[in-house]
């Protein structure tokens, strides 16, 4: 079972997507696997043929739990510029770790559960209580609906319209003894909190901010956009996150991870982007190489990730390669923010709204619009200098977003 | 054929709660911002945009957009592009 962020503990097979002495290659999707941060596609990293799968779907399996053995061919992938070890599935010829597979036989599929129930993926996850509003349980007792049946709605809580849509659904289609519910607003937030007690409790965070002047990045931006159809459109969002991976790609001492095997410099920048969840809760998962992407290959990138926060389809590897996160709350009014790094990583970027202020610009005081820029980053491998002059250079590359 | 304010505005709705599910069914008064009104960040207004653009063929340019932050804005505005 590998770990998809360092907030996870568990996670429960939900599909297989391989199966006994299929081929395998690097980066195919084998597994769809559900943590309390969504359903994930996990992906294989070597070249080989799966000898054995040792987890039934719907098994529920703590991290570093042996789930599948590869046959892989060749020896092992040496020198990946990551920063850290990319999780794997198996090893040649042995496991990679020893912890004992009990999966539930017998118990349904979560997956075929959920599409044959066209049950929201998170309400829709197994646990041990059922969460339902009163008028819910009292529908459920009319209509001789068993709450446990019922795919839960909006949050992870069963609202009487969904049981009267279970009841409306034909009854073969439901296993006889599944699972409840459980509550995944719940289960998220004990995710985010883990994770970020843990970031405060070994991290020593230091803190710089500084004001940026960025009415001509935004005076590019609207005439980059003047006759762009609104699927081609670029957000301020992709301006940022450009100048920070531009940035990290400079920064040894601010780009990468420090974990338990001691610190890893990233060459590459992987820029986990903060984004919150409709519904509560909070995910960074990385955008890959993104020191490479232009303005609009990181609108894509930005755009695509987002959409899969939502609706599922995250990778693995997006949600474990992190190297340096970006969290900009300026939609939501607040000047600037001292944001907490995501553990193992080295530096969080936080970004304010761009307001519009008295400003002095060429020897006068004029109106301007202007955007606080924050960094969080750890004092074990870097210091406020460096910081400073990292701050300084995601200014620089925020006033020039046409360079290629 | 012309389409009616009632159809516009359930376009609108649908591509709303494509990005924000949980507006399905809720009663969004029509002179509120949507985007305060439901926490939209401006990814998800683009991506309403977008929504409306795949329903309607309607592509609202940028400086349009502050049109669009209301329901009843936004229903104005998709009549009059929509106008023979």
């Amino acid at each position: 079972m590998p770990s998809l962020g360092a907030d996870m503990e568990r996670g429960r097979i939900v599909r297989w997507r391989v199966k006994q002495g299929d081929a395998v290659h690097r980066g195919q999707v084998i597994v769809e696997i559900e943590t309390d941060k969504g359903l994930i596609d996990v992906e294989c990293f070597h070249e080989g043929k799966v000898l054995e799968l040792l987890a039934n779907e719907g098994a529920e399996l703590a991290v570093g739990a042996v789930i599948a053995r590869l046959d892989v061919a060749g020896p092992l992938p040496e020198g990946t510029h990551d920063a850290r070890p990319l999780p794997r599935i198996g090893g040649a010829p042995t496991d990679i770790a020893e912890a004992p597979a009990t999966p539930r036989l017998g118990s349904p599929s979560l997956g075929e559960r959920s599409r044959a129930m066209g049950g929201d993926k998170e309400g829709a996850f197994p646990g041990d209580r059922i969460l339902a509003s009163p008028l819910a349980k009292r529908r459920a007792a009319e209509l001789g609906v068993d709450l446990a049946t019922v795919p839960a709605g909006h949050e992870g809580r069963i609202a009487a319209e969904d049981v009267e849509r279970a009841a409306r659904a034909p009854a073969t289609t439901q296993p006889s003894t599944p699972p409840p519910p459980r509550d995944a607003k719940e289960a998220m937030r004990r995710a985010v909190a883990a994770a970020m007690a843990r970031s405060k409790r070994e991290i020593p965070h230091y803190y710089l901010w500084q004001a940026v002047d960025v009415t001509d990045a935004l005076g590019w931006l609207v005439r980059h956009n003047e006759a762009r159809p609104v699927t081609e459109r670029v957000l301020f969002a992709a301006v940022l996150a450009r100048a920070v991976a531009r940035a990290a790609a400079a920064a040894p001492d601010l780009n990468g991870t420090y974990d338990e095997q001691g610190v890893h410099a990233s060459a590459a920048v992987h820029l986990g982007f903060a984004t919150a969840q409709r519904g509560g809760g909070l995910i960074a998962p990385a955008i890959l190489d993104a020191h490479t992407l232009d303005i609009d290959a990181m609108m894509r990138a930005i755009g695509d990730l987002v959409q899969r926060v939502r609706s599922g389809g995250l990778r693995g590897r997006e949600m474990s390669a992190g190297t340096i996160t970006l969290t900009s709350l300026g939609d939501h009014g607040v000047d600037g923010l001292l944001p907490v790094i995501q553990w193992p990583q080295l530096a969080i970027v936080g970004a304010g709204r761009v307001a519009e202020r008295p400003w002095m610009h060429g020897g006068a005081v004029t109106p301007r619009s202007v955007l606080t820029l924050s960094l969080a980053a750890d004092h074990r491998t870097s210091d406020g200098h460096g910081g400073a002059r990292f701050l300084q250079a995601v200014e620089r590359h925020l006033l020039h977003p046409e360079a290629p | 054929m012309s389409v009616t304010d009632e159809e516009l505005r359930r376009a609108l709705l649908e591509a709303i709660a494509a990005v924000a599910p949980e507006s399905r069914g809720a009663s969004i008064p029509g002179d509120v911002d949507v985007r305060e009104h439901l926490d939209l960040d401006s990814m998800d207004f683009l991506r309403v945009l977008v929504g409306l653009k795949e329903r309607l063929g309607v592509d609202v340019p940028e400086v349009d957009a502050q049109h669009l932050v209301t329901l009843d804005g936004a229903v104005a505005y998709l009549r009059g592009r929509l106008a023979p």
